[in-house]
C-alpha cells in the first residue's frame, strides 16, 4: 500500500467569521501565533473523523436535500413513488409467496409481515447502491473544494430515509384496515430506524470508498445485495429456517433489525437475541467501514 | 497568512489505471508468493521503484496577511496541484503547510451547481460547498446576486441560463467568500471579456481588503496589476519569488531561452537568391530578455554582419504577423541615420524600437542590410530571418489590454471630455 499517512491539526475549533478575523488581526500583529490549520505530508492517522462531519453538518443536511430535490425534480407522480414501489412490491409478494406458496408470516397477515420487511430491505438496498457510485459521481465535486468526504454518501443515505419516511405512512391505513393495535412497542421504531441506518451506513460507506479504487465494486454490489436479499427474512419469517441455520442468519444484521421492527408493529414481543447480535455487528461494521474510508480517502481526488 | 515547507507531492506513473479492478487485486493476491520470493532474491521491482512524478518538488515558500501573491509558470509546472494541496483537496507526499485563516478555494467556476437547480437553490448549494454558512449565505444573497445580475431569473433553473449568466452566477457566489485566505486558479480565463474585466475589478477589491490571495494565471496583465509578488513554478520547483515585473521576466527569458533568442545568418534558408552573404548572425532582445519581449517595452535588432567592403550599413528589418502579412518596416535609409559615418567592414548594426507597438503574439522578421553607397539595391535580404515573441504586459496600468480583433498593433492616445453647451439660435 503506497498510501501516505494524512494528517490535520485543528488548533481552534472551525471559527466564526468575527473570531477568524481577530485571530487575523492578531497574527498580523505576532507571527508565534498558532496556526489555524496545519497539514502534514507523512505518516498520521487522522481518527474517524466524526467531529468534522458534525461541523459539517449543514453540508451534510444540504446536500441530502439536493438529492431528494434532483430524484423528484421533473417526475409527474414526484414523491408518491416513494410509495407506489414498496406498495405494489407488497401486493405482488403478498399474492405470490403470501397466496400461492403459502409462506408463513407467523400467524400476522402477509401484507404487513412482507411490507415492513420491504420497507427495510429498500432502504437498505437504495442506500447502500446509491453510496458505492455517490463518490465517483460527484467527482466534480471531490476534485475541486474541501470537506469531509463522508458527507456524501452520508446524503445519499439521508435521502434514503427520506424515502423511507415517505414509504412508512402507507404503514397506517394499513395497521387500520388489519385492525393492529397500537401499542407502546411502536415507541422502539426510531431506535431500529438508527440501527437500520447504522448498517446501512457501513456497508455503504465501505462500498463507497473502495469503487473509488477498484470500480468493479459497482458490477458486484448488485449481485452481492441479491443474494444478501434472500439470506434476509424479509419474504419469510425467521421461524421458516431450520434451527441449526438460524444463527447464520443473526449474523445478518438486517435479521434482528426487521424481525424487531414487525415486533413494533405487530406488538409482539421483542427479539432481544438478535437485536443484540445486530447491534454488535452493525456498530462493528460502522466502524470497520469508516476506518476503510478515512484510509482511503486521502487518495480519493487523485483516484477519481 | 500561509507558509509552505518543504511540500512534495509524488504522482505514480505506469500504464495501469489509477484504478483497478477486484479481478486484478485478486490476480495480485494470488501472485503474491511469487513476488515474495522474488524480493527475497533482490529481484523484484519495488513499490518505490515505480516510475514517478514529482509535480512539487521540496518547494518552500512564506506569505504574508494581506499580500496578494501571483504563482506562474508553464503548464504542468504544478501550480494547480499547489493549489490542491493548500485546498485540502489532495495531500502532499512530505512537506508542511500551515494555514493561518480559513481558507477559500476558486479552482473552479459552479463547483456544485446543479442544472436542475434553480438560481437560488445554487447560490445557497454553492455557498455551502465553498464553505459558507446558511445564514452568511442569506446575508449576502442580494449582493450575489446583484453582482451576476441575474435578478429576474434567480428562480428558473439553471440549465435555463446562458452561459454568461451562469458563469456570473457561480463566480458572484465565490466573490463572495469571506475567507482570510483566498487561492484562485486561472478562473479569470472564463467567460467573455466583459465578465473578465469585472471579474478583475473584483479581484482588486477583495485585494484591497486585506485578504491573503494566491493567484495563478497565464494572464501576466492582471498579476503585474494585482500582485504585491510572484512565484515562479517550473517543473515543480519553485524558481524564484519576488517582485511581479522581475518574476515575469525570468519566466519569459527562460521560455525563450529554449527557443533561442540569437540566430545564425550565415547558411540562412531565407536568403533571397542574389544576396551577398553579409549578415552573420542576428539577436534581438528587450530587456534582458532574449528573443522576445514585452508589450510596449524597448525592443533591439541587433545584427552582425562583415562585407567584402567597407560599407556605410543600411538596416531595415520589416515586422510580419505569423502568417506573414506585413505590419511595418523600419529602415534607417529613410531616416539618413548612419549616413555621414565612416564606412566599415565588419561589426554591429542595432536598430532599436523604443516602444514596441506589436500586440502579444508571435512575428516574423525580414532582414535587409545595405549600403547608403548605393540606393539602388539591398546587399543582403533575409526573408523570416528570425521570430519574435511579444508578451502581455500591463501597458496602461490597468491590467487590461486592447483586443486582438483590433488588430496586430496598438497605439497611444488620449481622451478628453467637454460639455457643450445648448447652441444659440
Amino acid at each position: 500500500m503506497d498510501a501516505e499517512e494524512f494528517a490535520i491539526d485543528s488548533a481552534v475549533d472551525r471559527p466564526t467569521a468575527e473570531a477568524a478575523a481577530d485571530a487575523l488581526q492578531d497574527s498580523v500583529a505576532d507571527r508565534a501565533e498558532r496556526p489555524l490549520l496545519t497539514i502534514r505530508g507523512g505518516r498520521r492517522w487522522t481518527g474517524l473523523g466524526f467531529v468534522e462531519l458534525w461541523k459539517y453538518r449543514d453540508l451534510l443536511l444540504l446536500l441530502t436535500w439536493r438529492e431528494i430535490k434532483i430524484r423528484y425534480k421533473q417526475t409527474v407522480l414526484g414523491i408518491v413513488w416513494a410509495v407506489i414501489q414498496p406498495l405494489l412490491t407488497m401486493v405482488i409478494f403478498t399474492l405470490l409467496f403470501g397466496k400461492l406458496a403459502r409462506l408463513p408470516s407467523d400467524g400476522a397477515p402477509y401484507a404487513i409481515f412482507s411490507y415492513v420487511g420491504l420497507l427495510a430491505w429498500n432502504f437498505f438496498n437504495t442506500a447502500v447502491a446509491g453510496s458505492s457510485t455517490s463518490l465517483v459521481g460527484n467527482s466534480n465535486l471531490i476534485t475541486k473544494v474541501y470537506f469531509p468526504r463522508l458527507v456524501i454518501p452520508g446524503a445519499t443515505v439521508g435521502a434514503a430515509l427520506f424515502d423511507l419516511a415517505i414509504a412508512a405512512t402507507l404503514l397506517l391505513p394499513m395497521m387500520l384496515f388489519y385492525q393492529m393495535t397500537f401499542s407502546l412497542r411502536l415507541l422502539m421504531l426510531p431506535i431500529f430506524t438508527l440501527l437500520l441506518t447504522i448498517v446501512a451506513s457501513g456497508v455503504g460507506l465501505w462500498a463507497a470508498a473502495l469503487n473509488v479504487k477498484y470500480r468493479d465494486v459497482r458490477y458486484a454490489l448488485p449481485f452481492l445485495l441479491q443474494v444478501w436479499m434472500f439470506v434476509t427474512p424479509i419474504i419469510y419469517p425467521i421461524s421458516f429456517v431450520p434451527a441449526r441455520w438460524r444463527w447464520l442468519i443473526a449474523l445478518n444484521p438486517l435479521t434482528g433489525i426487521i424481525a424487531n421492527l414487525r415486533a413494533s408493529v405487530l406488538d409482539r414481543s421483542f427479539d432481544w437475541r438478535n437485536l443484540f447480535i445486530s447491534t454488535l455487528v452493525a456498530v462493528s461494521l460502522l466502524i470497520y467501514s469508516t476506518y476503510i474510508f478515512r484510509r482511503l480517502e486521502r487518495e480519493f481526488a487523485d483516484l477519481i | 497568512m500561509v507558509r509552505v515547507e518543504g511540500v512534495t507531492k509524488r504522482y505514480r506513473l505506469g500504464e495501469r489505471e489509477p484504478y483497478f479492478t477486484l479481478r486484478e487485486a485478486l490476480m495480485r493476491a494470488l501472485a503474491a508468493p511469487a513476488r515474495w520470493s522474488r524480493a527475497r532474491r533482490g529481484t523484484a521491482r519495488r513499490a518505490a521503484d515505480a516510475p514517478y512524478l514529482l509535480a512539487l518538488d521540496d518547494v518552500s515558500f512564506a506569505v504574508d496577511a494581506g499580500a496578494v501573491v501571483g504563482i506562474i509558470g508553464r503548464n504542468g509546472a504544478g501550480k494547480s496541484t499547489l493549489l490542491k494541496i493548500l485546498s485540502r483537496i489532495t495531500e502532499p507526499t512530505a512537506g508542511q503547510i500551515d494555514l493561518y485563516g480559513r481558507v477559500g478555494s476558486l479552482l473552479e467556476i459552479g463547483t456544485g451547481f446543479h442544472p436542475e437547480l434553480t438560481g437560488r437553490d445554487n447560490v445557497f448549494l454553492s455557498g455551502a460547498i465553498l464553505g459558507m454558512r446558511r445564514a452568511e449565505i442569506a446575508r449576502k444573497f442580494d449582493a450575489i446576486v446583484a453582482f451576476a445580475e441575474v435578478e429576474k431569473f434567480i428562480d428558473t433553473p439553471v440549465k435555463r441560463y446562458s452561459s454568461g449568466m451562469y458563469v456570473r452566477l457561480a463566480f458572484a457566489v465565490a466573490a463572495h467568500l469571506e475567507t482570510e485566505i483566498l487561492l484562485v486558479d486561472e478562473v479569470l480565463a472564463v467567460g467573455d471579456a466583459a465578465f473578465q474585466k469585472r471579474c478583475l475589478g473584483k479581484m482588486g477589491e477583495v485585494a484591497r481588503t486585506g485578504r491573503t490571495v494566491l493567484f495563478v494565471s497565464h494572464n501576466m496583465a492582471a498579476i503585474e496589476s494585482l500582485c504585491q509578488s510572484c512565484i515562479l513554478l517550473r517543473g515543480g520547483r519553485l524558481q524564484g519569488i519576488g517582485p511581479p515585473s522581475e518574476i515575469i521576466t525570468r519566466y519569459m527569458t527562460e521560455e525563450l531561452l529554449e527557443r533561442g533568442g540569437g540566430a545564425e545568418m550565415s547558411n540562412h534558408p531565407g536568403r533571397r537568391r542574389g544576396s551577398i552573404v553579409m549578415l552573420r548572425s542576428v539577436r534581438v532582445w528587450s530587456d534582458g530578455v532574449e528573443g522576445g519581449g514585452r508589450m510596449g517595452a524597448r525592443l533591439v535588432v541587433e545584427a552582425n554582419f562583415a562585407a567584402p567592403r567597407p560599407i556605410r550599413p543600411t538596416f531595415a528589418v520589416t515586422i510580419k504577423s505569423a502568417n506573414g502579412a506585413p505590419i511595418f518596416g523600419v529602415s534607417n535609409r529613410w531616416t539618413r541615420q548612419g549616413a555621414e559615418a565612416e564606412p566599415l567592414r565588419g561589426g554591429l548594426i542595432a536598430c532599436e524600437f523604443p516602444r514596441l507597438p506589436l500586440m502579444p503574439g508571435t512575428y516574423l522578421l525580414d532582414l535587409y542590410l545595405g549600403d547608403f553607397g548605393d540606393p539602388t539595391r539591398d546587399l543582403d535580404v533575409i526573408l523570416d530571418a528570425v521570430t519574435l515573441e511579444v508578451f502581455p504586459s500591463d501597458i496602461y496600468g490597468t491590467g487590461m489590454l486592447p483586443r486582438p480583433i483590433d488588430g496586430p498593433v496598438f497605439c497611444d492616445a488620449t481622451w478628453r471630455v467637454q460639455e457643450v453647451g445648448d447652441s444659440d439660435a
